[in-house]
């Protein structure tokens, strides 16, 4: 459980950041081009920082030790075959949702 | 600003293209469905975090970005203080200072105040729609380009905001014999797979989630930060090798 407290500092603060961030260059740099070496950076930020979110989830027990959930991994593993190949978040929502309820039934 | 003159009134429609955002209306459509599920995600998942519904709406409604409000929920379940969980979240969308510069290329001369409400529904989608629109219509006028935005931004934020709500009264009323520990990480998995074409991001993805388990007992999301960093570098330096 997450105190009240602390979630509305969290929620006040993230607004905030958030919104510097989508307003950054569309709000202060007017139409100046983005320096080609910071657009490089940026562009691998989605394709890292989500990955490094997840993996933890996945294979570790949330102390720091690496540790498997059976069902929660298989899961992953279908929702990730599914959106990667067909290039679809719905298509790995689904198949990850699925292959959850296979898992836990069969386990 | 000539205050004597009489179309005051019209300076909106004028700065909105109608047009265009009828087109970007039409255009969120099938991306409604995909908007849809995570507002849902959202609402169910901080209902069972113990947030309250006036906390569960703020959030979707001021911060508008729910990978990063999954991401901050999470790391705070996991016992971080609050400035990780800023940190965090804020981390994930670091993504929207490229698309707030991709969007200023294709927006100068349009009002401050414009911009700055552009800012507020600036997120995957009407980004992503908005540059379809923009290379597929270079001639487009500056107001249709800006309504299309707006087009695509008005409904998916409204939906966004109305399926939070769905998620956490639903939520609430879930039985706990319900097991949703799978939902986050397949939500993330199905957010990034789609992201990891190509030989750099591969490289790139591989690095950071392999060092982040690695770090995954460091404290204050440093994992998750060096994680990423390794992952920026190593995909850089894949993609300087390729492309000389």
């Amino acid at each position: 459980m997450i105190e009240p407290g602390v979630i509305w500092i969290v929620i006040l603060g993230l607004g905030l950041t958030t919104y510097a961030i989508r307003f950054s260059f569309l709000g202060l740099l007017g139409g100046r081009p983005v320096p080609e070496r910071l657009r490089r950076v940026l562009g691998f930020v989605p394709a890292t920082v989500l990955p490094a979110l997840i993996a933890p989830m996945v294979f570790t027990d949330g102390a720091g030790a690496l540790a498997i959930d059976p069902p929660v991994a298989i899961a992953a593993g279908a929702a990730f075959l599914a959106a990667y190949l067909r290039q679809s978040t719905i298509s790995g929502l689904l198949a990850g949702a699925a292959a959850f309820g296979v898992a836990t039934a069969v386990v | 600003m000539d205050h004597a003159s009489p179309p005051a009134p019209s300076a909106p429609t004028a700065a909105i293209g109608r047009r265009g955002f009828r087109a970007g209306v039409l255009a969120a459509l099938p991306v409604l469905f995909a908007v849809g599920p995570f507002g849902l995600i959202f609402g169910v998942v901080a209902a069972e975090s113990g947030l309250d519904l006036v906390a569960t709406m703020t959030m979707s409604v001021l911060v508008i970005a729910g990978a990063s409000q999954l991401a901050a929920l999470q790391v705070l379940n996991d016992g971080a203080p609050a400035f990780v969980a800023i940190l965090t979240g804020t981390i994930v969308n670091l993504r929207m200072a490229m698309y707030s510069a991709s969007l200023a290329l294709h927006w100068q001369g349009a009002p401050l105040r414009v911009r700055a409400l552009a800012a507020l529904a600036l997120h995957d989608q009407s980004y992503g729609l908005a540059l379809q629109r923009y290379g597929a219509m270079p001639s487009e006028s500056l107001p249709d380009r800006i309504g299309f935005f707006f087009g695509v931004g008005l409904p998916t934020s409204t939906l966004w905001v109305i399926m939070t709500l769905v998620g956490a009264t639903l939520g609430d009323q879930l039985p706990d014999s319900i097991d949703l520990s799978f939902v986050v990480p397949v939500t993330f998995i199905s957010i990034a797979a789609p992201l990891m074409r190509g030989r750099a991001n591969a490289v790139a993805a591989f690095v950071a989630a392999t060092l982040s388990v690695l770090l995954a007992g460091v404290p204050f999301s440093l994992g998750l930060m060096l994680g990423a960093a390794a992952g920026i570098a190593a995909g850089l330096a894949v993609s300087t090798e390729r492309t000389p």
